[in-house]
């Protein structure tokens, strides 16, 4: 077990492409962190750096205070996860699970003893003399996961290790993970593009972008303060709703009405230079059928009426959807997210709406309805630069 | 056409099975001949009978009893066993690098490999015997396997190299990663996943030696190297006037023996799909 330091890492390639550049993160003995970002972001080329399989181009990589940069990885004692599993198909699940072992010349009653206790852990007692073609998915997932953690390094690195499974089992093993992480306290990173995992299972989530890390934190941490555009589109599902907004005597005019700037909004605002032209970030869970909410509380808001696009109910709470005219927010990095998650060629013109409010609104689909939103939950977006306006660490 | 899913399927598996026997029978009738040709004894080896009337052994004892195929056949095995073992093994290396690296002439490399599979032998024959005269390798083991080897590589190389790339690259980092040294990675993981690829280019290599004619008939000129291909052409009866009809049959039979006996003894370990399950699937 150690702590992992990444130094001002950078990879590139010999044509030239930068991966990853002067990335900084320090991650404490036994901490379960998350790399996160979309496709072609560097975390992967991140990973494989930490595990050797990668040259890094520049920069320091210090495991447990020494530095490995020229080591390599049978040196570096650190067990991977490989997202395709990659087991040894001609090994039965014992020997896939022993070769790490066999390999570090350890006798064979000791062999022995850590197979079965990781397959006890693991839940695999019962086919460890089966060939990985006849298991399941699960199942060759957990054997992956048994051949990491026998031999107890010093680090677990995982490659997007649940994302060929369905999404039921999915969720079951990230639970299992998560709970294997706690039990062993071996320090783990994590990599993934699915922000539900980042956000359920780190103590710490990295998000990057491009190659560079857009911000490190707790994921409560992230989710309540993004750093910028980018940070705040990715976490959260469903991901907060961007509205273009000018900034005019302290008073923002959107889409969405005018909407006043509250004290604590005001604050952060004067020490940020704001540009006059603003993105204004809501998170869906800050609207509400205007309808519900107490009278002494609707002045701290802003109320607009709408025609509800779509209406889904999921029991606990209603999404309620809707499309307003007026510019849709536009900024690289919203570009890239679109283009990430998919839909940057649906159609719809004007600015798209979620809102997640009470199961017991009335709200119908087709219908007008009054929908109120929390002034004081406003975040504002630089759109050049992404900067979020209204951040703060408390 | 009308009727029953099932009876179709059966009339369609009756027509497949006419088909398939008449084109096996086409196939091995000129074999089943020699075979039965080989156990007639000389008198009644142009009767024109498919099955020998008189069974005898006596070919096959003339043949085992003169030193010239004996020797032919040693020749044969040796020469044919050394040039497969050398071919495949340097073709694993150069597959494998084919397979796994990015190197400058690489594309270059294949190229020539490709080439030197399609250039005409024949050509090759006269500097081949010119070279091989004055440094001495004419008419010995070295001189066949070399060209052998020249020959079998590239065919070796394109097997391999296709079989190499079916490897999931990623058990090989997760080789690395268990703490394995690249030797070992290629020695525990990678080689024996390639086994059925190694073991198909061997039969190959082993049957392209084996059936030369050209070469051998070309660089050999005694008992020294000559293979039995070449000593079969050389067979005449014990005088001029005898006919080795039979006892050409008889070796023609024996040669085959080999080439039965490696490919079945290597096809029980070309386990097709072996590789299923190491990633997703």
């Amino acid at each position: 077990m150690a702590e992992i330091v990444l130094d001002k890492v950078t990879k590139q390639y010999p044509d030239g492409a930068v991966a990853v550049k002067d990335v900084d993160i320090e991650i404490a003995d036994g901490e379960f962190i998350i790399l996160v970002g979309p496709s072609g972001c560097g975390k992967s080329t991140t990973l494989n750096m930490i595990a050797g399989l990668e040259d890094i181009t520049s920069g320091e990589l210090r495991i447990g205070g020494e530095r490995v940069n020229e080591r390599a990885p049978k040196d570096r004692d650190i067990a991977m996860v490989f997202q395709s599993y990659a087991l040894y198909p001609h090994m039965t699940v014992k020997e896939n699970m022993a070769f790490p072992l066999r390999l570090a010349k350890v006798d064979n009653a000791t062999v022995e003893k850590k197979v079965r206790d990781a397959a006890e852990i693991l839940d695999l007692t019962q086919h460890l003399d089966r060939k990985p073609s006849n298991l399941s998915g699960g199942q060759r997932q957990r054997v992956a996961m048994g051949r990491a953690i026998v031999r107890s390094p010093k680090a677990f690195l995982m490659d997007e290790p649940l994302s060929n499974l369905d999404a039921k089992l999915r969720v079951q093993m990230r639970t299992s993970v998560s709970r294997l992480q706690k039990q062993l306290g071996t320090t783990t990173v994590y990599v993934t593009h699915d922000q539900t995992e980042a956000m359920t299972l780190g103590d710490r989530v990295v998000v990057m972008r491009g190659g560079a890390v857009q911000q490190v934190g707790a994921p409560q941490f992230l989710y309540d303060h993004p750093a910028n555009l980018f940070v705040a589109g990715f976490i959260g599902s469903p991901s907060m709703n961007f509205v273009p907004a000018g900034l005019e005597n302290g008073v923002l005019r959107s889409a969405l009405g005018d909407v006043p700037l509250t004290d604590r909004v005001r604050g952060l605002l004067a020490g940020a230079d704001a540009p006059r032209e603003v993105i204004m970030g809501l998170r869906p869970e800050h609207f509400e059928d205007a309808r519900l909410v107490e009278e002494h509380l609707r002045g701290g808001g802003v109320t607009f009426t709408s025609n509800v696009d779509v209406l889904e109910s999921m029991g606990s709470d209603k999404f309620a959807y809707f499309s307003l005219s007026g510019e849709q927010a536009t900024s690289q990095e919203l570009a890239e997210l679109a283009a990430d998650a998919g839909s940057a060629d649906v159609p719809g013109g004007g600015v798209s709406l979620v809102t997640r409010i009470s199961a017991a609104s009335t709200a119908t689909e087709g219908e007008q309805a009054e929908i109120w939103f929390d002034a004081d939950k406003v975040q504002l977006f630089d759109p050049d630069t992404g900067r979020n306006l209204t951040y703060s660490t408390e | 056409m009308a009727g029953v899913g099932g009876a179709e399927t059966t009339g369609r598996k009756a027509r497949w099975t006419v088909l398939n026997i008449l084109v096996v029978v086409y196939a091995l009738f000129p074999v089943l001949w020699i075979v039965s040709l080989s156990f007639k004894s000389k008198a009644t080896l142009a009767d024109g009978n498919f099955i020998p009337r008189e069974w005898t052994l006596d070919n096959y004892a003339a043949i085992f009893s003169t030193t010239e195929f004996v020797r032919a056949l040693v020749n044969s095995i040796g020469i044919a066993l050394i040039a497969t073992a050398i071919a495949v093994v340097f073709g694993t290396m150069a597959a494998y690098a084919i397979a796994r690296l990015d190197f400058p002439g690489k594309r270059f490399l294949v190229g020539v490999s490709l080439l030197i599979a399609m250039f005409p032998q024949i050509s090759l024959i006269s500097p081949l015997f010119q070279i091989e005269r004055s440094l001495g390798l004419f008419d010995t083991w070295p001189g066949l396997i070399l060209p052998y080897i020249t020959f079998a590589l590239p065919l070796a190389i394109y097997t391999l190299s296709a079989f190499f790339r079916e490897i999931p690259w990623e058990l090989e980092k997760a080789a690395k990663m268990d703490g394995a040294t690249p030797g070992q990675a290629f020695r525990r993981v990678i080689a024996p996943l390639a086994a059925p690829g190694v073991f198909t280019t061997a039969i190959l290599v082993f049957i392209f030696c084996w059936n030369d004619f050209l070469f051998a008939i070309s660089l050999t000129s005694t008992e020294n190297s000559r293979t039995v291909p070449v000593a079969l052409s050389f067979f005449t009866g014990s005088s001029q006037f005898e006919d080795p009809t039979g006892s050409i049959a008889a070796a023609a039979v024996v040669i085959t023996i080999p080439i039965i006996l490696f490919v079945l003894f290597f096809q029980r370990r070309i386990v097709a799909g072996l590789t299923s399950g190491a990633v997703k699937g």
